[in-house]
């Protein structure tokens, strides 16, 4: 669904309407024409849709760097944990997977473009890619290294494929030089590409 | 339905290329990984796609595969691995141990 008006758009920048636009708009009057949506409706979904962005996400990864027993019913059970900051995943699941010394996880959707909307907002286009999609479980690693990221050899990596009712959030590793920060100053380092695994959080230094 | 495979089980992907909407990719049609965990019951997303909104409910597992066994010229660490979500339909009991 596309929140902006298609025809001004169109207007404006003098772009054809694509194929999946007209279907887009057929499917919408159609559902508004049988009284199955309203245009309120509609409206509300794309602004609730809009409203929501990484900055959730990183209080969540902030609140467990902050709160080892928070942190515990995350790993252990995230729909019920982050219920304490009004979100809802429905009837979806979520699952937190922590980057550790050890271990760095990685999240992709190889069949469409399943992402923790509720918690990050909508994903960014290289995520819906068809090359980050098909590389991100073939070769990690490479995928890793064009996004800055080194891992080392001897640290596991964990690819996720999101391919049925799962939703995945990375728990980046809290960076060092961070322990005096107070949790709005933590959630402010937290960027969505460390919640997606392609990035890790840099040393933080005043 | 309950489920047939508990966490650590060996288990390999059927490698069909039935027609209609898939949710098992590919890539690992064929692959063999151990149970990861049981990851609830749902209605078969590969009937509820053509309509049919009073389709089975069957149990999903996270698979957890190893890189080098999915992909045999993976470079990297041997221990890295692929976690995918499958359905039970789509998977068999594998007697192999050295996965």
């Amino acid at each position: 669904m596309k929140s902006q008006n298609t025809n001004e758009t169109k207007s404006q920048n003098a772009v054809p309407t694509t194929y999946y636009q007209f279907m887009e708009i057929s499917v919408r009057e159609l559902l508004i024409e049988k009284g199955l949506l309203s245009k309120d409706d509609i409206r509300k979904a794309v602004k609730d849709m809009d409203s929501r962005g990484p900055e959730l996400g990183a209080q969540v990864v902030a609140h467990a760097w902050a709160d080892a027993q928070f942190k515990q019913s995350l790993l252990k059970d995230a729909p019920s944990a982050v219920k304490k900051f009004g979100i809802d995943i429905g009837p979806l699941q979520l699952m937190v997977v922590e980057n550790t010394e050890k271990v760095h996880n990685l999240i992709v959707c190889t069949l469409c473009s399943c992402y923790p909307r509720m918690l990050l907002g909508l994903p960014p286009d290289w995520y819906k890619s068809s090359e980050y999609r098909s590389r991100a479980v073939r070769e990690p690693r490479s995928v890793l290294r064009e996004f800055g990221t080194e891992i080392p050899d001897e640290v596991q990596v964990r690819v996720h494929d999101s391919t049925a009712d799962l939703r995945y959030l990375v728990l980046p590793q809290r960076p060092a030089g961070t322990e005096h920060l107070t949790e709005h100053e933590l959630a402010a380092l937290v960027k969505r590409d460390s919640m997606v695994g392609v990035t890790i959080i840099p040393e933080f230094s005043s | 339905m309950n489920a047939i495979f508990n966490p650590g089980d060996p288990v390999q992907v059927r490698k069909g290329s039935p027609p209609g909407h898939i949710r098992t990719p590919f890539y690992i049609r064929g692959c063999r990984g151990r149970i990861e965990r049981i990851a609830g019951k749902y209605r078969n997303p590969e009937e509820l796609a053509f309509g049919r909104f009073d389709a089975p409910i069957v149990p999903l597992y996270r698979v957890r595969f190893r890189q080098q066994d999915v992909w045999p010229d993976y470079l990297g660490n041997l221990e890295d691995t692929l976690d995918v979500e499958i359905f039970e339909f789509w998977l068999e009991p594998s007697n192999l141990n050295n996965i």
